[in-house]
């Protein structure tokens, strides 16, 4: 049974769409993320499930009730701000026990289960400090502690890690899987960053301008995207344009200007104008054409390098150059070649997928 | 050997000699006369013009001229008052302008101003001829006979005390409100723990700001008391029309000291509450 139920939710403000008719189930115990651009209506919708907004239209259940116009202090959800908004004038085990003190749990108790938050935390050391005295990723834990102390049914997180360092949100990220494992509540995270929700996530809506365009686990998401916005969106993408000539039980056929006549393996219906998208490190490398799969020539145009892999750009006899994603798993990869080379590009056709346009 | 001037940058102006004259002069001009009549005070002379040793029979003779205390603990009751309800208005006003949006907003932000600048003798005039045409009862016991004046003082200093803590809760994240209400408080219970501490320094600049405005106003307090009513100013003014004895340097040495220590007390109360906050 799902924990949140988001059904044909729209959104408008004054002159805008900002949720158009969502339609969402989220199950309890599930670790979920609302992906998008900024703008798409992502934290419109968070704002809706902690209270701050009130649906135009369609209805919101948490847990089995309609909270579609209950006030945010009745709603068994508690969020963690962007700004992480740490009440400033009280100490850090203060600001954990004040949801507790003002829905009047004792003060023993209050004192007890803020301990414990911040246990778990691992903050415990700091409950006599000032938040001005904590560094952003500590303002963050006491965030985490003042919601999870409440023990709510869900967790709203609104991209909490935009304002920390790279080094840290990696750190971060593992340890909100590790804490939503350790206290069994769903997690329901609003991020921008991809690379945030595909590693921590159980499933992700992807949204875009106030629409949610798929709803899928970052496996399915990467590897078969529904849409063009959706390929493009998560990681990087190869796009071909082509027309379908025809179809069959192997796949369908479509004609790509320099891939030639090629078939692929498709189940839905498909015709007219396709985009064959291929994702760059599926693609390989060589100097001389390839026995089996697809493959076009190109030339070398750019080579960035990074390390563990180099980005590779290369420019077809026409259309967009295309870019390649190398594995540099000798220390030779490296000088496999340089800008200018001729090389061909190959893939598997189950690699491949079609896409309208 | 070369010898090296040191280079003056332009907000370096702390290291011009000229600069440094010029601040000096300011300082004392500033300061000099309010030093001298604290000296005078101690003078031993009736007229007060040379210096003819030192005495403190003038406090005495201040402490036992009745009409003088009278006026002294008038300002004083009247300055309380009003520091209490125009901090409490000022704060009301400055949260509906903070926090709401309405009709006429923007015109309305400007007459509450208005106070501010409009000359201070037209306030006065204005209250004078608004009290006697309303037909504003006179004569009544004390302190009720302070009302006019205090309600006068009321109304010009409020929107100080409005303009201080708007400009305080301009820097308030909404987010903060947010997480009260998300954590399970109701809007009371998040005004008195989140929005309030934090406003907190705003009203004790704006009250004590109040309580200045109200201790020193001359003009306006003038044109709405009546002879029963006489606050300090007014009942300095009227002594020093006769002479400037040292009798008038010792209660006004007195109200500095007041003022001093209420600000003081104050600025320590806003100290304690910003501790802690970003």
């Amino acid at each position: 049974m799902s924990i949140i139920s988001i059904r044909n939710v729209t959104k408008k403000f004054v002159g805008i769409t900002a949720v158009d008719n969502a339609n969402i189930e989220i199950a309890a115990n599930e670790f979920f993320a609302v992906l998008g651009p900024s703008g798409c209506g992502k934290t419109t919708l968070l704002r809706m499930l902690a209270g701050f907004e009130t649906p135009t239209m369609g209805e919101i259940l948490i847990d089995g009730v309609d909270v579609s116009t209950m006030a945010p202090n009745k709603r068994p959800v508690n969020m963690v701000f962007q700004s992480y908004a740490v009440f400033p004038h009280m100490t850090v085990l203060a600001n954990v026990g004040y949801g507790l003190k003002v829905t009047g749990v004792s003060a023993a108790e209050t004192r007890q289960r803020a301990e414990e938050a911040l246990e778990m935390v691992q903050l415990a050391h700091l409950g006599e400090r000032k938040p001005d005295q904590l560094s952003g990723g500590q303002r963050q834990r006491v965030a985490l502690a003042r919601a999870l102390v409440k023990r709510p049914k869900v967790l709203l997180l609104d991209e909490p890690m935009s304002a920390l360092d790279a080094k840290l949100r990696e750190q971060m990220q593992l340890e909100l899987t590790r804490l939503q494992e350790e206290v069994g509540i769903t997690f329901v995270i609003v991020t921008h960053d991809q690379d945030e929700a595909l590693s921590m996530a159980d499933r992700i809506a992807v949204m875009q301008s106030g629409r949610v365009e798929q709803i899928a686990t970052p496996e399915l998401l990467y590897e078969s995207p529904d849409s063009r916005f959706v390929a493009d969106f998560i990681g990087k993408v190869n796009l071909l344009d082509g027309q379908v000539t025809g179809a069959s039980d192997q796949g369908v056929t479509v004609e790509v200007a320099h891939l030639g006549r090629v078939t692929v393996p498709h189940s839905g219906r498909v015709q007219g104008v396709v985009s064959l998208a291929v994702r760059p490190e599926k693609i390989r490398m060589a100097v001389s054409r390839p026995d089996s799969g697809l493959a076009v020539q190109g030339r070398i145009v750019d080579w960035a390098y990074y390390g563990d892999t180099s980005h590779i750009h290369v420019q077809p006899a026409s259309g967009p150059p295309m870019s390649v994603t190398v594995q540099n798993d000798t220390r030779s990869t490296i000088e496999n070649g340089e800008v200018g080379d001729q090389v061909w590009l190959s893939w598997q056709a189950e690699d491949t997928l079609v896409l309208d346009r | 050997m070369r010898l090296l001037r040191r280079r003056v940058d332009p907000l370096d102006y702390a290291g011009r000699i000229w600069m440094r004259t010029f601040f000096a002069m300011v300082f004392i001009l500033l300061y000099a006369p309010v030093v001298l009549m604290m000296a005078f005070s101690f003078n031993d002379s009736k007229r007060n013009i040379v210096w003819r040793g030192f005495t403190t029979k003038y406090y005495e003779k201040a402490w036992n001229n009745d009409g003088l205390i009278e006026a002294f603990i008038n300002s004083l009751t009247i300055a309380a008052i009003n520091t209490i309800v125009a901090t409490v208005l000022g704060a009301m006003v400055a949260l509906l302008l903070w926090r709401f949006r309405f009709p006429f907003k923007s015109a309305y932000e400007g007459f509450m101003a208005l106070p501010i600048v409009i000359p201070e003798i037209c306030m006065g005039v204005a209250m004078l001829a608004f009290f006697s045409r309303i037909g504003w009862p006179t004569g009544m016991p004390w302190p009720l006979n302070l009302s006019a004046i205090t309600i006068a003082h009321i109304a010009f200093s409020f929107p100080f005390v409005a303009i201080v803590v708007r400009a305080r809760m301009a820097g308030f994240n909404r987010e903060l409100e947010e997480a009260s209400r998300d954590l399970g408080a109701s809007e009371w219970q998040t005004f008195w723990h989140v929005i309030f501490p934090y406003m907190r320094p705003g009203l004790v600049a704006g009250a004590l700001l109040a309580f200045t405005l109200s201790l020193d106003d001359f003009v306006i307090t003038f044109f709405t008391s009546g002879p029963e009513t006489v606050t300090f100013p007014v009942k300095v003014y009227s002594m020093v029309r006769f002479s400037v004895t040292p009798e008038v340097n010792a209660a006004s040495t007195v109200l500095v000291a007041i003022t001093l220590v209420v600000a003081a007390l104050m600025l320590r109360v806003q100290r304690q509450g910003q501790a802690g906050s970003p």
